[in-house]
């Protein structure tokens, strides 16, 4: 099973990306679809502006999806991550994991985005509604250990 | 080799890339870090905290003991915040 990867400054549309992991098939039992924003932190922030490593992200990406596959036999996958711009209200990221069962579409969403937020290229800068300099967003242990926590299993 | 820095550290030493010549005895990403930390403000900035660093030899992520010797791109960054 080929994923689709993409990393793209345009938004995207979860509905047509849903449609097309499931149209003209008979096998897919279940379909959990994460979809990231950027939210306004109490009305703080303006936008976020997101720089990526442009070939090293859609690869890192690429070795996160085959470890899922690895894990749980999806029978498809798409993973979306936007750069640039983008602001309180707009989409940021996509996973869209196809399985036969809940069980297993839930877990491979759940572990690519742990991992993506650890591992894949990107970094977040912070435009504030109130000042002009805007900040590197710091990376958060929580993060880590959600994503270390598959480790375990 | 070519560097390429990303977000603060990239701002930090005010180039998004350059090409490196490091000096042979520089031969892991920890002794490559100390070098360029040497070369000047920006430089000694960018990785005043080796530990917030995190590195990459040809677009995948590799450990602070790793050889250089084969690297055709070195990128350096914090840790990542995406998704």
């Amino acid at each position: 099973m080929e994923p689709t990867i993409r990393v793209q400054a345009e938004d995207f549309d979860a509905g047509c990306e849903e449609a097309l992991l499931t149209q003209g098939r008979r096998d897919v039992g279940a379909l959990v679809t994460f979809t990231g924003l950027c939210r306004d932190e109490e009305g703080t922030l303006a936008a976020l502006e997101l720089e990526h490593y442009p070939g090293m992200a859609e690869e890192e990406i690429g070795r996160v999806a085959q470890e899922a596959l690895a894990r749980w036999p999806l029978v498809g996958l798409t993973i979306i991550h936007r750069y640039g711009v983008i602001r309180p209200g707009e989409r940021i990221v996509l996973v869209s994991a196809a399985a036969r069962h809940r069980g297993e579409a839930f877990a491979a969403a759940e572990f690519l985005m742990d991992y993506l937020k650890t591992r894949a290229p990107f970094w977040k800068k912070e435009r504030r509604v109130d000042r002009a300099d805007a900040g590197w967003v710091a990376a958060k242990a929580v993060d880590d250990e959600a994503a270390a926590r598959w480790e375990k299993l | 080799m070519k560097a390429v820095y990303f977000a603060w550290v990239r701002e930090r030493i005010g180039l998004a890339e350059e090409d490196l010549a490091p000096p042979r005895e520089v031969e892991t990403v920890r002794q490559l870090i100390d070098w360029l930390a040497a070369r000047g403000e920006g430089y000694a900035a960018a990785f005043a905290n080796p530990k917030a660093i995190r590195a990459a030899i040809d677009k995948s992520h590799v450990a602070p003991d790793a050889p250089i010797a084969a690297a055709r791109e070195i990128a350096f960054f914090p840790p990542m915040t995406g998704g």
